[in-house]
């Protein structure tokens, strides 16, 4: 298991060596409580303290805006409800189709509890239109939530825009970051953003723990109601493993973004060879603003899971949209509201890179991937020399 | 991660008969049923070399676009067709596909459905039935996201056994959707949990009356039946008994209804517009009907 390929990067990280090291102490030696007046719990307050200004650091923000949190999802269920309840006679939220569950489920929820809700479309390229933006806000909207890049296709939205027009209508805006932090740089100082998300296991701490920045002067009421812990803002004694972990985490990920040429390099050599090498594929989303991490493949005629079963048994890791792997029976929402043909939506992979990925490694999955599609493709009833069937259901689907 | 069993790896990696048929000699036919859509996720195309003189599959091959499961389901229906009678091949039911790969996650039952669906598509195009004419295209639309009829999801619950929208969901994929139609699934669930406690109850009448729906003493019995009951006997009798012997010649009929002791039904399939349709409503039906149920029913077709 160990010598797998892991192009898995968006779905979760490795935990980095360095990051294990420094928190591994935490685990035995540094066992103090931060809230501790005896000077065997403030060193560990003082560990704490030196994590969050790291986190501060990769979002060039200040230390008292960042919370820790325990992922994602909380990051961003926090935000939009210390939103809402910051501004009681709002009850409007706008947000996209392609979000993250942890925003759509909430919104669906809070839909049946009184709040509207706009869900932006996106275009073929996933991108959002900005007349629909404007003309879904009113001076009743609370919210703006959208997600910085996302995590299947790796497009990039123009975030500034997107805030500016939210503040014309003095609404707040929320950024679910998870998949964009340490891949592109951010600037919380110079950035209409007034709540931002990250997770740590998604750049190469571990699961558990994860961060909201809250712009100074954004009233901010806890989800988590308990003690003084993340000054009142998050009840809980704190995961101080994790957060020491996340700490490391930042440094090294700002470290990286020098390097992330590289990475790109890398994904830019595996898209380009499947292409030339693999008829029938088409990238996914837009080829030129997304993650340099990132690309999304579809492979016409075939079905992900089984081009995934395929490559886990040569021990490559990847990730598809497709119905068959999730258990959900439809298809990506992301990839669905990319409007791409069926012959495509169902056969899209995912590969994501991180810093550890390799030449050798890519140049592996080149060698095997062509064999796997073809063996596929061969099954496939809709193959492109035979197409008939395939021709007439999306005729027929056209007509609807 | 699915929990596949090793036989459903085995035929994913190593499938058995994929491709098409493209020879045949004198005597013999090539038939395709062809089930699913790309729009759905799932598609099949299972091809047969039927021995006329013998009624014999002498080769079956697939085409299939789909997950692991869907694959493994196709790789294995066609080892269990070759060599069968083509009567004996259309009683295959998708547990026993699921069940010659050592099973399959509930949530990928539908792949086995599939797998039963496209061999009775081929079965019904060799006995000359088009598929528009299946019974579950005529049904009412209950999910719109794949499709399905309320009759398909009917079959799916009898057949299975089937008690929660989830297992229709896992089965036939209705209700995987939008889930719109989550609610029309529990009512069928209900209308046909109601049914079978109904013919637990009338059997349970007629055991105590001679009236069991295999006592052929049953229209000597002294307890009148409630027209529930007579309905709810009829419609078991007709699924369990009377279809499938209609069937082995690509016949069909469904249940219209019940006007006193005269049974309306609609012949469908081989039955309908077929030259002794008549001996069929008087001999198989009717016969079997007053046998099983009420020695006083009269069938008509409507």
């Amino acid at each position: 298991m160990n010598d797998c390929i892991y192009l898995d990067n968006n779905a979760t990280t490795k935990i980095d060596e360095d990051v294990l090291a420094v928190m591994l102490p935490y685990l035995t030696t540094y066992y103090g409580n931060p809230s501790s007046m005896h000077t065997f719990g403030g060193q560990i307050g003082r560990a704490v303290r030196s994590a969050r200004g790291k986190v501060a650091e990769l979002l060039n923000a200040e230390e008292s805006e960042i919370i820790f949190t325990s992922c994602g999802t909380e990051g961003d269920n926090a935000a939009i409800l210390a939103a809402l309840k910051a501004q009681p006679n709002k009850k409007h939220i706008v947000t996209t189709e392609v979000e993250h569950p942890a925003i759509l489920n909430l919104c669906r929820k809070l839909e049946k509890e009184g709040y509207t809700v706009t869900y932006l479309s996106v275009n073929n390229q996933g991108q959002i239109d900005f007349d629909e933006l404007e003309a879904s806000m009113t001076g009743s909207t609370a919210v703006v939530s959208v997600m910085y890049a996302n995590n299947e296709t790796g497009v990039i939205f123009p975030i500034e825009r997107i805030g500016q027009i939210a503040k014309e209508y003095g609404a707040l805006f929320h950024v679910d970051a998870v998949q964009a932090v340490g891949k592109i740089p951010l600037d919380m100082k110079n950035s209409a953003i007034d709540m931002l998300t990250l997770s740590g296991h998604k750049i190469h701490a571990p699961k558990g723990i994860g961060a909201l920045y809250v712009r100074k002067g954004v009233r901010f009421r806890p989800l988590l109601i308990g003690g003084h812990q993340e000054r009142g803002r998050r009840g809980g004694t704190e995961n101080v493993v994790g957060i020491v972990g996340l700490g490391k985490a930042a440094e090294l990920a700002q470290q990286h973004l020098g390097n992330i040429q590289e990475e790109k390099r890398l994904r830019d050599k595996l898209e380009q060879s499947i292409l030339a090498t693999i008829p029938n594929t088409v990238i996914n989303g837009d080829y030129i603003n997304r993650l340099p991490n990132t690309t999304n493949i579809g492979f016409k005629y075939i079905e992900g899971e089984a081009i995934l079963l395929s490559l886990d048994k040569y021990g490559i890791c990847a990730s598809s949209g497709s119905a068959c792997s999730s258990g959900s029976l439809e298809p990506s929402h992301v990839l669905r509201a990319l409007g791409l043909p069926y012959s495509v939506l169902h056969g899209s992979i995912r590969f994501s890179l991180s810093r550890f990925t390799t030449e050798a490694e890519i140049d592996r999955v080149l060698e095997i991937l062509p064999s796997i599609i073809d063996r596929l493709r061969e099954l496939s009833p809709f193959n492109s020399d035979d197409a008939d069937w395939l021709k007439e259901q999306e005729q027929a689907l056209l007509a609807k | 991660m699915w929990d596949y069993t090793d036989q459903v790896m085995e035929h994913f990696y190593n499938p058995r008969n994929q491709g098409k048929i493209t020879d045949k000699e004198a005597g013999e036919e090539i038939v395709t049923g062809q089930v699913g859509s790309i729009a759905c996720g799932d598609a099949l195309k299972l091809h047969l070399k039927i021995d006329e003189a013998t009624q014999t599959i002498k080769d079956a091959r697939f085409q299939t676009f789909g997950c692991a499961s869907a694959i493994a389901s196709s790789s294995a229906l066609t080892e269990l067709l070759k060599g069968k009678k083509v009567n004996d091949a259309l009683l295959i039911t998708n547990k026993e596909i699921a069940q010659s790969l050592g099973g399959l996650p509930e949530e990928k039952m539908h792949c086995s459905v599939m797998g039963q669906e496209a061999l009775e598509a081929a079965i019904y195009k060799y006995k000359g039935i088009t598929i528009e004419e299946h019974e579950e295209d005529e049904g009412k639309l209950i999910c719109r996201c794949f499709g399905t009829t309320d009759s398909k999801i009917r079959r799916i619950i009898r057949e299975n056994n089937l008690t929660t929208a989830e297992q229709v969901t896992n089965y036939v994929k209705a209700g995987g959707g939008c889930s719109s139609c989550l609610p029309d699934i529990d009512d069928l669930l209900l209308e046909l949990a109601t049914e079978k406690e109904t013919l637990a109850m009338a059997t349970e009448i007629g055991r105590d009356d001679d009236l069991s729906p295999q006592s052929p003493t049953a229209t000597q019995a002294t307890k009148p039946l409630t027209n529930l009951q007579k309905i709810t006997l009829i419609q078991r009798v007709i699924e369990d008994e009377i279809k499938p012997i209609l069937a082995e010649d690509g016949g069909d009929m469904e249940l219209f209804d019940l006007e006193g002791d005269v049974v309306k039904v609609i012949l469908k399939g081989a039955c309908q517009g077929c030259a002794s349709s008549l001996a069929t409503l008087k001999m198989a039906i009717e016969a079997t009907l007053r046998d099983r149920v009420l020695g006083s029913l009269i069938v008509e077709a409507v």
